[in-house]
């Protein structure tokens, strides 16, 4: 282990202050002098062409200042594929059609939300209902109604991955199984809803849009497609932003239609989404159509896996390619499988549109494939937890053509599951169960739909004459801890405190490019690009030690506790605010600075690095009511070198809560194409009281392409807890599972099921 | 027909004309500019709004400000003594129990009308006390560590200030 000041120490949030007290700013609490409200009105069909629109009562409403419709459109189309042009099939506001209810077809801007709100029913529109489609596998038959007319079929994307020979790999096969999942769609459900405050400058011709986002740069480059402007036009703030798992990387109408409607009235104007829009209208976790086939020794060595989807796409297309592409590939991980074989397609349908929500495509793979797992082991008479270490992977680790695993403790991990699991749970009492998964997941994603020829991730430091330090950066901490771990890799770099660091950030003005918080990506991406920032710093402070202490190499010069020295003769040394003037002085008064940036390069078809490890949940089944006690939960995860403890828990215990939901609770049941349950009262989130304690021990290592050797915590360990929830059912009463919330009625079907087979097999033998 | 709303909020008297529709939550975040207090459902079930009303943890959403006519509110705004935290302020940044932040102000002043009324409770008792707050990042288990923190630092700051009752207390322990 190496020794550092600040990386590893618990260090609290950077945020905290302005958190605990209020003064954290959202988009939501943002007014600017003479805004208005706006309002949407969305479409009450799933697939219907608009034949007409009036809003000449509408606009007749007083306190209504301004009122957009198709007509008012610029006409671009946006999405995040600039790359696959065909992909960014949405439009500011239906124009000839809607495809899905709640696709907006007008907007009203007035002087408060009440106005607006009643603007809306004065709008008339003249639909003409079409035949809809809902059920992916129904959307792409030949003669399905056609979610978009310009697009060949409602095949949106598809995926295909293959490795080694897997025909071949079942004919070794001891063991084959075939199993077939439907999971279910689920919500991000941020806190604070989608919101937006644009505000048009009439006389530059120049747009500034607060949002509530997980990616500036993704919205401004969304605005410039769907507005025809030039992104430099557009500059797009990120305040403190109430939570995204996934939810807030696309560009929505909430930043599109306040934009229009600021350009048509020529004031600021906020919109600000409801719980029941939030539902209806924004993205969430894609619900889907599994099959899966495994082969096996007999000594539970894999030897092939086949594994095919259909996923309910929806309306459109966000980050669901690619969703459906790591579904392909975080189903492989951590284990060797030498033939492989995937196929994936997206269907779209009416209904509202799935994306890259929490573990980006990992949720499904890892339910259907852990669940699976734990049957096969039962049936070939192997313990669970041995299964899974004599199928993981080691370093080096290759996927033919897809991912290699540098930095991998996943075997430690499994080992000290196995050591903790006994001494933590040494008796299980009746209708108990432990039941387990492992797991990798990416640190940032090596993927450019958005063809961006920017950095990945790029930051800039200021060193001021006083010693504090300007990091700029794009990087988005919406919640996760970054803006700590930015700090804490600064100050690190260049031996000084976190005291001394002034962040700027999320605004596209001022800050260089990062393309945002999504796929577990700022640590390992924007910290390289800190660290090479401030190591260019450091490099300048450290040539003018090493000529004012008349040093020959200035290698054998550290930066450390807020001095530059000899690192074998401490004593010889400089202070860090003493240099930083004699630097500032013969720069001619210009502050020190540093550019740094990072774009992952040869590094395969998905991440630089993974994290990953093992979990398990331990449960009580009550066979009377179906009810399910989670009642502890243990993690043994790798994360590489942490850099701060106390937010990588935080992180682990927020998957764990979103993965139990996923497992437990979390479903958005649709008939029609209508969401039923759009409000909290009936999508039902884990509260405190449902909530095991979280026990997580670390296997540290060292990634070689990670700041300080730090790659991925965040999203790893959603993917994981549904399926080591159903394992753990399973483990406990011999209920299996093929879709992914075990509600009480779920679970007592299941036993009921078991029972009456175990009934039939034995009147069967006694026979 | 507007109704006249007489209200003190952090310690200061206010005083308006309002519709009586008008919710708390409104008066709060729209005619003060407490933005601290959040909103993050239209149904009564996330308590992110939560402030204390002459004493007592109300969800300002589902209240008319009517209701608390006369009455005394405290925001997340007042709770800080001048620029030093409150204790609960101070345990949730030391234990990491925030992460967006967005139901924290809720969940800090839910806390805070817990710990008035049980000043040492234990797990269950928070966990009881706290389910109505939805929270989606933290997974809850370090909020509750930080109301278990928040307990014993507002014990501690309570023995180190003597007051009136203390003697009795201390020869309560004596006998």
């Amino acid at each position: 282990m190496r020794e550092y000041s600040i990386i590893g120490k618990p260090t609290p949030n950077v945020d905290g202050p302005a958190k605990v007290t209020g003064e954290a700013a959202y988009t939501i609490d943002m007014t600017l002098p003479n805004m208005l409200h706006g309002k949407i009105l969305r479409s009450p069909y799933p697939h219907a062409k608009i034949i007409s629109i009036d809003i000449s009562k509408a606009e007749k409403f007083p306190g209504v200042k301004g009122i957009v419709t198709g007509k008012d459109s610029p006409g671009g189309r946006y999405g995040l594929w600039r790359r696959f042009r065909e992909l960014s099939d949405q439009e500011c506001l239906a124009t000839d059609k809607v495809r899905y209810i709640g696709d907006p077809v007008a907007a009203v801007a007035a002087i408060n939300e009440e106005i607006a709100e009643r603007a809306l029913d004065l709008i008339e529109v003249e639909y003409e209902p079409m035949p809809a489609v809902f059920d992916p596998i129904e959307a792409i038959k030949e003669d399905a109604p056609m979610v978009h007319d310009d697009f060949p079929s409602n095949i949106n994307a598809t995926r295909h991955i293959e490795w080694g020979n897997v025909d071949d790999g079942f004919a070794k096969a001891d063991y084959v199984r075939e199993d077939r999942y439907v999971l279910s769609p689920a919500h991000p459900c941020c806190m604070e809803v989608h919101n937006s405050l644009a505000s048009f400058d009439k006389g530059t011709g120049r747009l500034t849009v607060w949002s509530s986002t997980q990616s500036p740069y993704f919205l401004q480059q969304g605005l410039a497609d769907a507005l025809k402007m030039r992104e430099g036009d557009i500059r797009v703030i990120k305040p403190h932003v109430g939570g995204g798992y996934g939810g807030k990387n696309s560009t929505m109408p909430d930043s599109i239609l306040s934009s229009m409607l600021s350009m048509k009235t020529g004031r600021p104007v906020k919109i600000v989404f409801n719980r029941d829009e939030e539902f209806t209208a924004t993205e969430h976790r894609t619900g889907q159509h599994m099959a899966i086939k495994i082969g096996l020794k007999k000594d539970g060595t894999i030897v092939a896996m086949e594994v095919k989807t259909i996923t309910n796409g929806g309306a459109f297309t966000a980050l669901g390619a690619t969703t459906l592409y790591l579904t392909g590939t975080f189903i492989t991980m951590p284990y060797k499988i030498p033939n492989y074989r995937y196929d994936g397609v997206r269907a779209y349908t009416n209904t509202v549109w799935g994306t890259s929500i929490r573990g980006f495509g990992a949720v499904p793979a890892k339910f259907i494939s852990e669940t699976q797992l734990d049957r096969a082991a039962h049936d070939l008479g192997i313990d669970p937890l041995e299964i899974r270490l004599k199928n993981a992977v080691e370093p080096g680790y290759q996927a033919p053509g897809q991912y290699t695993f540098e930095s991998c403790a996943i075997k430690p991990c499994i080992e000290k599951m196995r050591e903790r699991a006994k001494e933590k749970w040494p008796k299980l009492a009746k209708d108990e169960g432990i039941g387990y998964s492992a797991f990798a997941y990416m640190s940032g994603g090596i993927f450019n739909w958005i063809d961006t020829p920017y950095a990945y991730s790029s930051a800039h430091i200021k060193v001021n004459i006083d010693g504090t330090v300007d990091l700029y950066t794009q990087a988005s901490d919406i919640g996760q801890g970054h803006n700590t771990v930015a700090a804490m890799i600064c100050a690190e770099e260049l031996g000084i405190g976190i005291e001394d660091i002034r962040l700027h950030l999320g605004d596209t003005a001022h800050t260089y490019t990062d393309l945002g918080a999504w796929g577990s990506r700022e640590t390992l991406m924007n910290g390289n690009a800190i660290k090479d920032a401030a190591g260019q710093v450091k490099n300048k402070l450290i040539e003018i030690a090493r000529l004012k202490l008349g040093e020959n190499i200035a290698y054998d010069l550290v930066a450390k506790n807020k001095r530059v020295y000899l690192e074998l003769r401490p004593e010889r040394g400089l202070s860090y605010y003493d240099l930083v003037k004699d630097a500032i002085k013969a720069n001619d008064g210009v502050p020190i600075v540093g550019t740094g940036h990072y774009t992952p390069h040869n590094k395969g078809m998905i991440s630089p690095a993974y994290g990953m490890g093992v979990m398990a949940i331990k449960v009580k089944v009550d066979r009377e009511t179906g009810h399910v006690e989670a009642q502890d939960v243990l993690v043994v995860h790798d994360c590489g070198q942490v850099i701060n403890p106390l937010g990588a828990r935080g992180q682990v215990e927020g998957s764990v809560h979103m993965g139990l939901g996923y497992g437990m609770c979390e479903e958005m049941p649709m008939d029609q194409g209508m969401v039923l349950n759009p409000e909290f009262v009936d999508y039902k989130i884990l509260r405190t009281r449902d909530m095991p304690q979280i026990e997580i021990l670390d296997v540290p290592t060292y990634e070689p392409n990670g700041p300080f050797g730090a790659k991925e915590a965040a999203e790893a360990t959603i993917a994981p807890t549904a399926p080591a929830f159903a394992n753990a059912v399973y483990a406990a009463c011999g209920a299996e599972f093929y879709s992914n919330v075990l509600k009480p009625e779920k679970v007592l079907k299941a036993i009921r099921e078991k029972e009456a087979k175990e009934k039939a097999t034995s009147k069967a033998k006694s026979n | 027909m507007k109704r006249e709303l007489k209200i003190v909020v952090n310690g200061e008297s206010y005083d308006f004309y309002i519709e009586p529709k008008t919710l708390l939550v409104q008066v709060i975040r729209e005619m003060l500019g407490f933005k601290g207090t959040h909103q993050a459902c239209d149904s009564s079930s996330c308590a992110a709004c939560t402030v204390i009303l002459d004493g007592k943890a109300v969800k300002s959403c589902s209240i008319l400000a009517l209701q608390a006519n006369g009455k005394e509110v405290l925001t997340i705004e007042g709770l800080a003594d001048g620029p030093k935290l409150h204790p609960i302020q101070q345990a949730f940044i030391d234990n990491w129990a925030f992460q967006c932040g967005f139901c924290t102000s809720g969940q800090i002043m839910g806390a805070k009308a817990l710990l008035d009324e049980n000043p040492d409770p234990t797990r269950e008792e928070i966990q009881s006390a706290m389910d109505g707050h939805i929270c989606r990042c933290t997974g809850y288990n370090m909020i509750n560590e930080a109301i278990l923190d928040a307990a014993k630092r507002l014990q501690a700051q309570k023995n180190s200030q003597p007051q009136k009752g203390s003697r009795s207390a201390k020869s309560e322990e004596v006998a």
